[in-house]
This record gives C-alpha cells, sequence and structure tokens, in this order.
C-alpha cells in the first residue's frame, strides 16, 4: 500500500456508457466519496463521463489523496473494465453484464431522470439476487460506505440454448 | 333497390367474416409446432436494436444450428452502425471455420428506417413513420422469411405486421419469434406487449420467471447474457 508505481493501483472505474449521466459524475466527484473510497484502499478514480457536461476535476494523487482522470469516450472500455477493482456503473444492460462476465464487483447506478426508467427493474433485480449493487446518485455515498463486497455472489453465464431449442421443437428440427 | 342494398351488405358481411376466420386461423395454426418442414434450411430474418438487444440476439444466433437456419438476414436500423459490425464479426468467425465464398449468400445484412428518432416531434413523426412504414414492406416484399427473430427493438414491430399480413393473405408463411430483453423484469417492452397482445408472436420468450407468471402465453428461458 501508498506505493504509486503502477503495481499496487487499485482502480475505481465509472461509466456512463452513451449516455449522459452528469449525477452520477458529480456523485463520484464528491470529496466524502473520494475520501470514502481512499479510506477503502483504492487509489485511482477514473471516470468515462460520456456526453455529460459536468467535468470532474482532474488529480495527480501526489499528495496521498485519490487520483482522478478522466475521459469522454473510448474504444476500450473492456480493457478499463478489466484493470479495474471496483466499477461503478449506469444502469444499461450492455455495461452491466459485461462487468459481470468479469467478475469484477460492480454498482450500479440508476439514472433517475430517464423518462423510461425501466432500466432500474433489471439492476434490482439483480441485486436482489446479490449480484451487484444497485444505488441512486445521492444514495451513491452511503452504499459505498457500508458496501461489503465479499457477499456479492459471481453471476453464473447466460445460455441461450432453451430458447433454441423451442425454436427447433416449434420449426420441427431435430435438437441434436 | 334494396334488393342491391341487402347483397351489399350480405357481401361484406361474409368478406368481414372470411377475413377474421382467416385471421383466427392463422393465430391458432401459428401457436402449433409446424407440422410439415422437414430437414431443409429456413431464410430467417433477424432484427437488431442497438447495444444490450444486439448482444442478446447474437448470443441466441451464435447457438443455432447455421446449416438450418440459412440464409441469415440481419437487420437493423440506418442509425445504428455498431449492430451490424456485431453481426458480421459473428458471420466472419463462422466463416474461418469453412470456405468463405459461400459467405455472402449465408449472411445478408440489411438497413431500415426509423419510424421515429428520440427526441422527434409528434408531427413530423407521422411523415416519417409513413416513410419507414413503405420501406419496411419493400424489405419484406423482397426478403419473405420463413423465420423471424426479434428482442425488442421498434423496428420489428412494423416488420412483424407485415409477416403476420402475408400470413393472413397466403404470401408467406413465416414463424416469429420474440424474445423479450434481459432488461425487462417486472413488465413486457412496448414492443414485445404490443406483439404479445395481438398474438403476431409465434412463441414468446422471457428471461424472469416473475413475466412468465403474469403473461401466461410465454416461455421461461432463463438469461440469455
Amino acid at each position: 500500500m501508498g506505493n504509486d508505481d503502477g503495481q499496487s493501483k487499485n482502480v475505481v472505474f465509472v461509466t456512463v456508457g452513451t449516455t449522459c449521466f452528469d449525477a452520477l459524475v458529480r456523485a463520484v466527484d464528491a470529496p466524502e466519496i473520494k475520501q470514502e473510497l481512499l479510506n477503502r484502499g483504492y487509489t485511482d478514480l477514473l471516470i468515462q463521463m460520456g456526453r455529460g457536461s459536468y467535468v470532474p476535476t482532474k488529480c495527480g494523487g501526489e499528495d496521498g489523496g485519490l487520483a482522478v482522470d478522466y475521459f469522454t469516450f473510448s474504444s476500450s472500455i473492456a480493457q478499463h473494465l478489466k484493470s479495474a477493482s471496483l466499477v461503478i456503473s449506469h444502469a444499461g444492460s450492455g455495461s452491466i453484464f459485461e462487468t459481470l462476465r468479469l467478475g469484477k464487483p460492480l454498482i450500479v447506478v440508476v439514472n433517475e431522470d430517464l423518462m423510461d426508467n425501466h432500466q432500474s427493474e433489471l439492476a434490482e433485480e439483480l441485486a436482489e439476487r446479490k449480484h451487484l449493487l444497485c444505488a441512486r446518485p445521492q444514495m451513491l455515498h452511503q452504499t459505498i460506505s457500508t458496501m461489503n463486497l465479499e457477499f456479492l455472489i459471481p453471476y453464473p453465464p447466460g445460455d441461450a440454448t432453451p430458447v433454441a431449442k423451442l425454436i427447433n421443437k416449434h420449426l420441427g428440427f431435430s435438437n441434436d | 333497390m334494396t334488393m342491391v342494398f341487402t347483397f351489399a351488405i350480405t357481401l361484406t358481411v361474409a368478406a368481414f367474416t372470411v377475413i377474421v376466420t382467416r385471421i383466427i386461423y392463422v393465430v391458432y395454426k401459428s401457436s402449433k409446432p409446424l407440422s410439415k418442414l422437414g430437414p431443409q434450411s429456413v431464410s430467417t430474418l433477424i432484427v437488431l436494436g442497438s447495444g444490450g438487444h444486439t448482444a442478446e440476439m447474437l448470443n441466441l444466433v451464435a447457438v443455432l444450428q447455421k446449416d438450418k437456419f440459412t440464409p441469415r438476414i440481419y437487420i437493423a436500423a440506418s442509425t445504428d452502425n455498431m449492430s451490424l459490425q456485431k453481426a458480421s464479426a459473428l458471420e466472419a468467425s463462422l466463416v474461418d471455420e469453412r470456405d468463405d465464398e459461400t459467405m455472402s449468400k449465408k449472411a445478408l445484412f440489411m438497413q431500415i428506417y426509423r419510424s421515429r428518432e428520440v427526441g422527434q416531434s409528434y408531427l413530423t413523426s407521422i411523415g416519417t413513420t409513413l416513410i419507414a412504414i413503405i420501406h419496411a414492406l419493400w424489405l419484406m416484399i423482397k426478403i419473405r422469411p420463413q423465420v423471424i427473430l426479434c428482442n425488442g427493438p421498434g423496428t420489428c414491430v412494423p416488420l412483424c405486421l407485415i409477416a403476420f399480413f402475408f400470413k393472413v393473405v397466403g404470401i408467406r408463411w413465416s414463424s416469429i419469434f420474440y424474445v423479450e430483453s434481459i432488461a425487462r423484469v417486472r413488465r413486457l417492452s412496448l414492443s414485445g406487449l404490443l406483439l404479445y397482445k395481438l398474438r403476431i408472436a409465434d412463441q414468446f420468450f422471457v428471461q424472469w420467471p416473475q413475466l412468465q407468471r403474469k403473461y401466461r402465453r410465454t416461455h421461461f428461458v432463463g438469461c440469455l447474457m
């Protein structure tokens, strides 16, 4: 701990996908959340801010604080997810399942400004099954300060073969 | 004069009865497995949507028997470039195993106009919807798929309605399979609800048990992702 030679990096990756989700970016940029992440041993905060207009403050972390960096879009989101120790994501199903497949601890933050808020359904269901944590932007600090990532259950990979079998059966194809 | 009038009424009623009977027959027959489809292949229309929808659909396509479901025609909204790219990447990975000359015959990629973009005004929507319907009709006349696979993007609704119309009229019998997106846990999407209520989909799959309990004619299949 305390070394900043790249090896002991402990990155929190925040992603909003292609959306605009200033409430989340603003939340993770708040001093109390950054302090809480630091207390929990994270060293870096990397924010993918998408189309949002709120720009977080960059910080090198030389003063012993959390190093903060951001970008708008990147073609290597997968790489960032892989190298992260904790992922904080918007509620899009693409981001959620990509993170779960990598086995990374995940906090999903639901965007309450979206008109059609069916997105919370998926996050809440997966939270109930303990595959991830689900929060609202204003509750994020509380979620982080009380979270216990050891209780999360790995998400079993999905399987499309039951659908394929039913389709085959309907069409009169054999299922071998 | 009254004779003509009575005759016209009788004719209208008769025509109406024939059409309604035909629709009921089509709905009934769609719900039953196909009886006389042998080992041959079926042309398959795969409707892609953005982001999560496409990933789910391609997971399904990946496990289908490719020699049975061929040719495969992928369709996505004209504003969505990513989906067709991902589909062609999947198709390219299949080709590696066999000869690559037949790729163009086995997989086709098409784009369709969307009736309404996010944020578009309702007034201009009328015009764009009309164009989208005509375009969908044109594509469906060209493709006349035997199987349609879709999982929720708005573009699948006109395509499925046209396919159902073709079934009623007798142009083409296509089996329509709808998989509700994994993002829908408690309620069906608007597209899903329409196709379910109108009984357009031959088989309707859901990925969460609570949805199946709510919509009894659906099949619970577990998570595709």
